[in-house]
């Protein structure tokens, strides 16, 4: 059993007592605690069940490595699966249950999993696609979803926010221990700006349990004493509970701060993400113990050697009364030291070297611990945890020499550097023979846009594993990066100095013992979260799977939550032994962002609700707002579909609008129609390239339509423009061309015709834009009165200034609808003064707003086509009918060359016609027109599309616009079109134009 | 008659830092050769401050020259002298190649203001705000999360942004979201 110890725990704060619950059970803990440790404290050992096997797990490390003690966390708006119990700390009310389990965690029904083992092999998955398919709809798959997953899918909304924070800084240092804070004060005495960020809650990292003296204090006073040095220069920021994530391009980084995760409340930011440019990286990120693989070593109790001795000395917990301390390398030896110093029993010292000689072995043996060399472990005995250790010769095949009770089983495979942020931008690593691990290499650094490494890595992380060479060369490594930021040496910063040590050298063990069976190496496990054993990755092998990268998918090593931070590289290790080859032949999976998983929310950051997206509203959106508007999104503005009435349905609405529109006066908002202003003595010239049509000859006070190709010739905008000075013209473009058309035009005149005199305003937010349409609009205009509207003084298709009721405007005489129209621009601050000025005036016409929708009828109802529905990236102006406006004199414009491709003359391109159903209702929308047979995929042959279809007010029938095959040349003929049902609707093919062909009026 | 009406409501919030909505800002964009002494005169004639350099602003009173680009400035002045500035510098530079107009009615103006002030733009926009990179003076075209904008930095304590009429909504509930209460960073305090 664990248990919290009467006395130590440097991190505790013993009169601060704190409850939380694990699966319902009440629970104590202390200020400082991690879950992990409170746990353990109140003697649970068993904290979840495993991915694919069910079978019991406890907690491995005490760290960001931890594979097993995961929870859901939590509750409501603040519950969250897969979080990690050794990087929570605790707080007062924690609410916590395990994972993977059911019923309970105790007595789980999908432990038979674990006897069927030899039914669910590496690669299980992907072989159950051999099997006959019905097999996998029955079988296999409703078997696989019930036994994977780890913890439930939040339910309801994040209570919590979040936030970005971006930062440009000199010199980023990730990872507050010895190493990061000793390349921090190398960077600090030059005046570079300097962040230092640490993802635990305390600096120092492992060296107050495990560093000694630092300068002839204990490590933990010089830890203290850096940190305070640090903070009160003026040049660095400190930021603990803030992880590095992921080092990118360019000395992008982000880094992941966890405001209230150790104390949850409302209304501030849980999570903040660091958006950090910098000059250059120190990684200071430590190392991680690896596990050693023998039988077994997957039970409760089973633990890293380091993890042990941190909750000893951390938190004041005993993972166990006896435990026996299973090594390939001299460090272990130190949780030997640590448990006994707190009165525990370590029965062995069970050491896989044969005849390793050091100071601390001997210190062991001083103290009169017994110590076996050349031996191993052969299996754990146990059932739900440890309850002993079968010893073992290591070099044999696993014949039990004696059986040793215990609860606790304390390993250590050596130590891996966490090379992972080195890694994400291209840090290459070597394979170190003597200390047995992968090292970056520093001679192949990620480098910047100079080529010049950015990340330097120090300490640990760089394969220093003794505290005098730790600090050497996070001194030199700092010192290094930045000088090559600043150019200057720093200031004499005297090296830290520790006491060298000389420890026994480690003997990689990837299997213990050497020789062991199946039966054992089939109970050895790699990935602990993933269930992937020793036995899984030489059967990969066995099946020809040489790559890692393959390795990694067909068997999940490495692919759970942790992202196999212990397993890979002993996982790798077991592979190239498989394979006959060296361990760097074989070499690594990619190292990839975040270190750790990183929220969702803290991605999104302030995103989310009212402001998850830009809403762009026009200047007379309150008045919309307050009068029904049934909002619809145009690009990221909301334009009203249709403004309802009481008690009426959106398409009564539509109907009701049309009509008015039709027999009276309606209002338009069209503010967010593009308006570019283009001016200068080439601007004719220019947009008669920009343009299918003529602009240069223009009258000045004239208007005309116009469209835009794509330099491919297929249609891409189109508009009004006007002429509106002697070298200046404004367009119009449709609502959601604006910025597009906008860039078009100076990616033209920037990177074609730099030397044209051109230039451009977007000013499509200057003016707000109201139609006043319909056979009384000019009784309304001549109420307000200001200006004169007369057909002669403003003809169609001409413009105006004046001033209505003492508000400047400009009045375009343009229609979209086919009737009398008067587009009438005024500054965006008087928009709403005039909306509601023309609405005050109209009102004895009958005035009533309209929506997109009713637009969208009216323009159908006379033949306009729409860009969007008409086109759709793939229509050129002639399938359209609009040769009209495309320029023959013209010499050239963008997308004429595209337009004479053979393709694009091709008589058998779909043309635009007018349809009408037969039955008079309204064909579905994107419907396409049948043609007899089959193509050779089975489907059937179509001859064209509908592009716009709609219930006419006004004809009182279906109309409709659609591309069919030789269209115009088929009027009166009648085409059969799908519907969603299986069934055909007939069309007839008549002209677009369904309303006033004469177009008499518009203009009058 | 009728008084110009901004996006939004003149108005504070008070946040860690002070959010203000500021009434409607003239603002005149104009193009054309900036080191033409012609184009020069007639903007210093209208703006009566120093032409500013690469990335520069010079500003004082609710008037400024801010650098935009290698061929646009962007004026302000009192809303009401817009007409007649945009006037004058049209008429100044007939006859060479420019472009003048009123933007006044695009934009929406904030300011932000305290001591934390920096910070709530450093959660919003990735143009490095470091105090000794953007000391008051300092003006920036770049983006509050996703729109564009542009921040001037008046003083240690105090910035003001133009973005976009449409986006005001949008621009104030970030700022809002920004900066409250408690979600301090504290980073560039002394």
């Amino acid at each position: 059993m664990s248990t919290r110890l009467g006395k130590g725990g440097r991190l505790l704060d013993r009169s601060r007592p704190l409850e939380f619950t694990f699966n319902g059970k009440r629970m104590k803990g202390y200020r400082g605690d991690t879950l992990a440790s409170a746990l353990l404290a109140n003697g649970q050992t068993l904290v979840g069940r495993s991915f694919k096997y069910h079978r019991p797990r406890g907690i491995v490390a005490s760290g960001a490595e931890e594979p097993n003690a995961l929870v859901n966390l939590g509750r409501d708006g603040r519950f969250e699966p897969n979080q990690r119990a050794t990087t929570q700390e605790l707080f007062d009310g924690l609410t916590a249950e395990s994972q993977n389990h059911w019923p309970s965690l105790e007595f789980d029904v999908g432990v038979v999993n674990n006897y069927a083992s030899k039914f669910l092999p590496a690669g299980f998955y992907y072989k159950t696609f051999m099997a006959p398919r019905p097999a996998w709809k029955h079988v296999f798959e409703p078997f696989i979803r019930k036994s994977a997953g780890l913890g439930r899918a939040p339910v309801d909304r994040d209570a919590d926010i979040y936030e970005h924070f971006h930062l440009h800084v000199d010199i980023l240092v990730i990872g507050g221990g010895i190493a990061g804070l000793t390349a921090a004060k190398q960077a600090a005495a030059t005046g570079a700006s300097v962040l230092v960020v640490e993802q635990t809650a305390h600096w120092g990292g492992r060296a107050p349990v495990d560093a000694g003296e630092i300068d002839g204090v204990p490590a933990a006073d010089w830890v203290k004493n850096a940190v305070e040095q640090l903070e009160s220069a003026d040049n660095v920021r400190m930021f603990s509970r803030c992880m590095g994530s992921g080092v990118y391009d360019h000395g992008s980084v982000l880094a992941y701060e966890r405001l209230t995760d150790h104390a949850p409340q409302d209304d501030t930011p849980r999570h903040r993400l660091w958006r950090i440019r910098t000059k250059h990286v120190i990684t200071a990120t430590g190392a991680i113990e690896r596990p050693l693989s023998f039988a077994g070593n997957d039970l409760p109790g089973v633990m890293l050697a380091g993890a042990v001795r941190d909750y000893a000395v951390n938190w004041g917990v005993s993972a166990g009364d006896r435990t026996v301390v299973v090594t390939n390398n001299d460090d272990a030896y130190r949780t030997a030291f640590a448990l006994l110093e707190m009165g525990l029993e370590v029965p062995a010292i069970v050491d896989a070297r044969t005849t390793p000689q050091s100071p601390l072995i001997e210190k062991a043996r001083a103290m009169g611990i017994r110590v076996e060399t050349g031996r191993g472990v052969a299996k754990v005995k146990g059932r739900a945890r440890v309850e002993g250790v079968a010893i073992t010769t290591q070099a044999g095949e696993g014949a039990v020499l004696e059986t040793i009770p215990c609860d606790v089983v304390a390993m250590s495979g050596g130590w891996s550097p966490v090379v992972h942020l080195w890694s994400h931008c291209g840090g290459k690593l070597t394979w170190d023979e003597t200390q047995a691990f992968f090292r970056p290499d520093r001679t192949k650094a990620p480098t910047g846009d100079k080529g010049q490494p950015f990340v330097t890595v120090v300490g640990s992380a760089n394969g220093m594993l003794g505290t005098a060479e730790v600090l050497a060369d996070a001194h030199a490594g700092g010192g290094a990066a930045v000088a090559s930021v600043t150019g200057q040496e720093p200031a004499t910063v005297p090296v830290p100095q520790a006491e060298a040590e000389t420890p026994a050298p480690i003997e990689p063990v990837w299997m213990m013992p050497q020789g062991a069976s199946h039966e054992l190496r089939s109970k050895m496990w790699l990935d602990y979260q993933n269930d992937v054993k020793v036995s899984d990755v030489q059967l990969a092998a066995r099946e020809g799977y040489e790559s890692v990268e393959h390795t990694k998918r067909y068997t999940t090593l490495g692919m759970a939550t942790d992202q196999g931070k212990l397993s890979n590289i002993n996982g790798l290790a077991v592979l190239a032994q498989s394979l006959n080859a060296d361990i760097p032949a074989v070499g690594t999976t990619t190292f990839r962002p975040p270190y750790t998983p990183i929220s969702m929310g803290s991605i999104a950051g302030e995103a989310r609700g009212e402001i998850f997206q830009p809403l762009r509203r026009t200047p007379m959106d309150d008045w919309h707002d307050a009068n029904g508007a049934y909002w619809e999104p145009v690009g990221h503005w909301r334009r009203p579909y249709c403004y309802r009435g009481v008690a009426e349905t959106a398409a009564e609405a539509v109907i009701r609008e049309v009509k008015n529109v039709r027999e009276g006066v309606g209002l338009l908002d069209a503010s967010t129609l593009g308006k570019i202003l283009v001016k200068g003595p080439d601007a004719g010239r220019f947009l008669d390239m920009m343009y299918t049509n003529m602009m240069s000859t223009l009258k000045v006070g004239r208007c005309r339509y116009g469209l835009m190709c794509s330099e491919n010739g297929f249609l891409m905008d189109d508009g009004v423009v006007a002429r509106v000075g002697e070298d200046e013209w404004l367009c119009h473009t449709t609502s959601g061309g604006a910025d597009h058309i906008h860039a078009h035009m100076e990616e033209w005149l920037q990177t074609e015709w730099w030397d044209w005199k051109v230039y451009t305003a977007n000013l499509t937010e200057q003016y707000a834009q109201i139609g006043v349409v319909g056979p009384k609009a000019r009784e309304v205009l001549e109420l307000v009165g200001g200006m004169d509207v007369s057909k002669e003084t403003l003809p169609f298709m001409a413009w105006a200034d004046g001033q209505l009721d003492g508000i400047p405007v400009r009045i375009y005489r343009i229609s979209f609808s086919g009737e009398l129209s008067f587009e009438i621009a005024t500054k965006a601050g008087y928009g709403r003064a005039l909306w509601d000025k023309l609405l005050e005036a109209g009102r004895v016409f009958g005035v009533m707003p309209y929506g997109t929708e009713a637009l969208h009828v009216l323009r159908a109802e006379k033949g306009f086509i729409m860009i969007g529905d008409e086109s759709d990236g793939t229509v050129i102006p002639q399938d359209l009918g609009l040769d009209w406006a495309i320029s023959k004199k013209k010499e050239d414009f963008i997308g004429k060359r595209a337009q004479e491709r053979s393709h694009f003359a091709d008589p058998e391109r779909w043309k635009l016609v007018g349809l009408e159903t037969t039955d008079g209702s309204v064909i579905e929308d994107g419907a396409y027109a049948v043609a007899p047979g089959e193509n050779v995929n089975g489907q059937r042959n179509v001859q064209g599309r509908v592009t716009s279809t709609y219930w006419s007010p006004t004809l009182n029938r279906g109309i409709a616009m659609g591309l069919v095959a030789h269209g115009p040349d088929r009027m009166g003929e009648v085409v059969e079109f799908s519907k969603v049902d299986g069934g055909t609707v007939a069309a007839k093919i008549v002209s677009p134009v369904f309303y006033d062909p004469e177009g008499e009026k518009q203009n009058v | 008659m009728y008084d110009p009406v901004g996006a939004l409501q003149p108005g504070t919030y008070a946040g860690f830092a002070e959010v203000q909505v500021l009434p409607p800002q003239g603002m005149i964009v104009v193009r054309g050769d900036l080191s033409d002494g012609a184009l020069q005169s007639a903007v210093t004639a209208a703006v009566p401050l120093a032409m500013p350099g690469q990335t520069g602003a010079s500003f004082e009173n609710g008037r400024g020259i801010f650098w935009m680009s290698p061929d646009e400035l962007l004026l302000m002045c009192p809303y009401a002298e817009v007409a007649g500035h945009v006037d004058s510098i049209g008429k100044a530079l007939a006859g060479t190649h420019h472009l003048v107009a009123d933007i006044s009615d695009a934009r929406a103006v904030f300011a932000v203001d305290g001591v934390d002030a920096r910070e709530v733009l450093g959660k919003l926009t990735p143009a490095d705000l470091a105090p000794s990179v953007f000391g008051p003076g300092s003006f920036r075209r770049t983006r509050l999360a996703q729109v564009p904008a542009a921040v001037l930095c008046e003083t240690d304590n105090r910035f003001v942004l133009v973005c976009f009429r449409s986006v005001a909504g949008y621009v104030h509930e970030l700022l809002k979201t920004a900066a409250i209460p408690g979600s301090e960073v504290g980073y560039w305090r002394d």
